[in-house]
C-alpha cells in the first residue's frame, strides 16, 4: 500500500472541511427558505429533508394532472373509515346543517363557516387522482372551494407558515405548508362526481390535496389553524402521521 | 407491495377494478381481497421512510459513480466490450461456457468477461435509470411538475407495475452477482471491489 503523502492529507482535510462548511450553509439556507419538514429529526430526517426540499423547489406552482371526464373511476373506491362518533351521527341525522368549520390562529378575522356558507363561495372542480400510499388509486371529480379563498376571507397574516387541519375523528389531523395551502388545487371539498361528497369519501367536508398521497386528504374537516410553527401541535412533528410512523410530507 | 399485492395497467386500479396480476400473498390491509383469512401487520410507515432515504443514496452515489465512470474512462475501458467480442459466435460461446459452469480462465481475474460487461452495462444504464424513472413517475408531486414522466409510461399504475418488475430484475441481478462472486472466490473478489485493485495470487 502506498504511503499517504502530506499533500494528499492536506487536500483531503481541506475538502472535508469545505464539505462540512458547505453542509452547514446548505442547512441554514434550507431553514431560511422553508425547506426543512417538521419531522426532520431522527434517522430518516436526512432523506425526508432532501425529498421535501427538492420537491418543494421543483413543484411550488406546478398543477397536479387533471383527467378527462371519461377517465373518472366508476365507482370510486371508498377506503375504510372509523365507525362514526355519536357527534357525527347527530350531525348526519341533521343532514350536516349544523356542521361547522372553525378557522383561527394567525388570521386577522377568525371565523366559523357552515357547509352552506362554503357553498356560497365560487365553486371549483377538478378531475384528479387520489392515490393511496398503499398502492391503489382512483380518479374522481372533486367539487369545493379552494382553501386559498377561505384563507383570504379570514385574512392570513404574513408570518403564517403552515395550515393545520383537524378531523372530527379523534387524533386525525394534518398540516401543510403555505405553498400547498395556497395552491389552486387544494380544496375544501363538499362534492364529488356532480353530487354531495359521500360520507364514505369524507363528506360533508374533506380537505383535498392532489399533489400528495391520500392520507394527507383528511376526511370530516371541522377546524383549521394557521400557524408559523408546528412545534406546539401534538408531538411537534407536524401532524398525526409521523406519530404513527408515516412521513409528514407525502408528495411521493 | 404487501399492503396492496395487486397490480394494474393504466392510470388507476383498486379493489373494485380488474387486476393485471395478483401476488399470491396475504396483505397488510384487510380490505384487500387476497383469499387469506388473516392480515399482516402494517409496516408501511418506516418502509416508506427507508425506501426514500435509500433512493437518495442510490441517486447521489449513482451520480458520482456515473460522472467518475465517464471522466476516468472506466465505462469505455473496462465495461464496453470490444467489437470482436460482440459477434454472435463470441456471445454464444460465452453463454455456453457459463451454462457448463466452466471455471473462469486466469485472464478473467484481471478484466471482466463479455457477459459481465453486458450485464453491468445493462444494470448501470438501463435498470437503474428505469427504476428511478418509474419510481418518480409514481410521485404525485413530481409528476405535477413533469407530467410526461408518467404519461409516456401509460399511467401511474403502469409505472407501479414497471417499477415492480425492474426492482425484481435488480434483486435477481444482485443474487446472481453475489453467487458468481462466491463461485469466483469470495474473499479476493470482494477485496477487489473495495480496494479497486486485484492482489496478485
Amino acid at each position: 500500500m502506498s504511503k499517504i503523502s502530506r499533500r494528499k492529507l492536506i487536500t483531503t482535510g481541506l475538502t472535508a472541511a469545505a464539505g462540512v462548511a458547505g453542509l452547514g450553509v446548505a442547512a441554514g439556507l434550507a431553514q431560511k427558505y422553508g425547506l426543512v419538514p417538521p419531522d426532520h429529526g431522527g434517522i430518516w430526517g436526512l432523506g425526508e429533508t432532501l425529498t421535501y426540499a427538492s420537491q418543494r423547489l421543483l413543484t411550488r406552482h406546478s398543477l397536479a394532472r387533471e383527467f378527462p371526464r371519461s377517465q373518472i373511476s366508476k365507482p370510486p373506491f371508498p377506503n375504510e373509515v372509523e365507525p362514526p362518533t355519536e357527534e357525527f351521527k347527530r350531525l348526519q341525522a341533521g343532514r350536516f346543517a349544523d356542521w361547522r368549520l372553525s378557522v383561527n390562529g394567525m388570521v386577522s378575522r377568525p371565523a366559523t363557516f357552515s357547509i352552506d356558507q362554503l357553498k356560497s363561495y365560487p365553486s371549483h372542480s377538478q378531475i384528479t387522482m387520489l392515490q393511496c400510499e398503499e398502492g391503489w388509486s382512483y380518479i374522481a371529480e372533486w367539487i369545493g372551494v379552494p382553501l386559498s379563498h377561505v384563507l383570504q376571507v379570514v385574512g392570513v397574516l404574513p408570518q403564517a407558515k403552515y395550515v393545520a387541519y383537524f378531523s372530527i375523528e379523534p387524533d386525525t389531523w394534518e398540516s401543510i405548508d403555505m405553498a400547498d395551502a395556497l395552491h389552486p388545487q387544494t380544496f375544501l371539498t363538499y362534492g364529488m362526481n356532480g353530487d354531495a361528497l359521500p360520507v364514505a369519501h369524507g363528506g360533508p367536508l374533506r380537505l383535498r390535496l392532489p399533489r400528495q398521497v391520500g392520507y394527507k386528504s383528511v376526511k370530516f374537516i371541522t377546524h383549521l389553524t394557521v400557524t408559523d410553527s408546528m412545534k406546539s401541535f401534538g408531538k411537534g412533528l407536524g401532524s398525526a402521521a409521523p406519530e404513527f410512523g408515516y412521513a409528514w410530507y407525502a408528495g411521493i | 407491495m404487501i399492503s396492496h399485492p395487486r397490480f394494474y395497467w393504466g392510470e388507476t386500479g383498486n379493489d373494485l377494478t380488474p387486476t393485471l396480476f395478483k401476488l399470491p400473498i396475504p396483505a397488510s390491509r384487510h380490505l384487500v381481497p387476497t383469499g387469506y383469512g388473516y392480515v399482516l401487520p402494517d409496516q408501511n410507515g418506516w418502509s416508506r421512510y427507508l425506501h426514500f432515504q435509500a433512493a437518495w443514496v442510490v441517486i447521489l452515489t449513482g451520480l458520482l459513480y456515473a460522472i467518475f465512470g465517464f471522466l476516468t474512462g472506466h465505462f469505455r475501458k473496462n465495461l464496453l466490450p470490444g467489437n470482436a467480442d460482440l459477434s454472435w459466435r463470441a456471445l454464444t460461446k460465452a453463454v455456453a461456457g457459463h451454462l457448463r459452469f466452466e471455471r473462469p480462465s486466469e485472464a478473467e481475474a484481471w478484466s471482466y468477461n463479455l457477459l459481465q460487461r453486458l450485464a453491468y452495462l445493462f444494470v448501470i444504464f438501463v435498470l437503474f435509470p428505469l427504476v428511478i424513472w418509474t419510481g418518480l413517475a409514481m410521485s404525485p408531486a413530481f409528476v405535477s411538475a413533469f407530467p410526461a414522466t408518467v404519461n409516456v409510461l401509460g399511467g401511474q399504475q403502469s409505472a407501479r407495475t414497471l417499477h415492480f418488475f425492474v426492482s425484481l430484475a435488480l434483486v435477481l441481478f444482485l443474487l446472481i452477482h453475489v453467487g458468481m462472486v462466491w463461485f469466483a472466490g469470495f474473499k479476493s473478489r470482494v477485496w477487489a471491489m473495495i480496494a479497486g485493485r486485484v492482489s496478485r495470487p
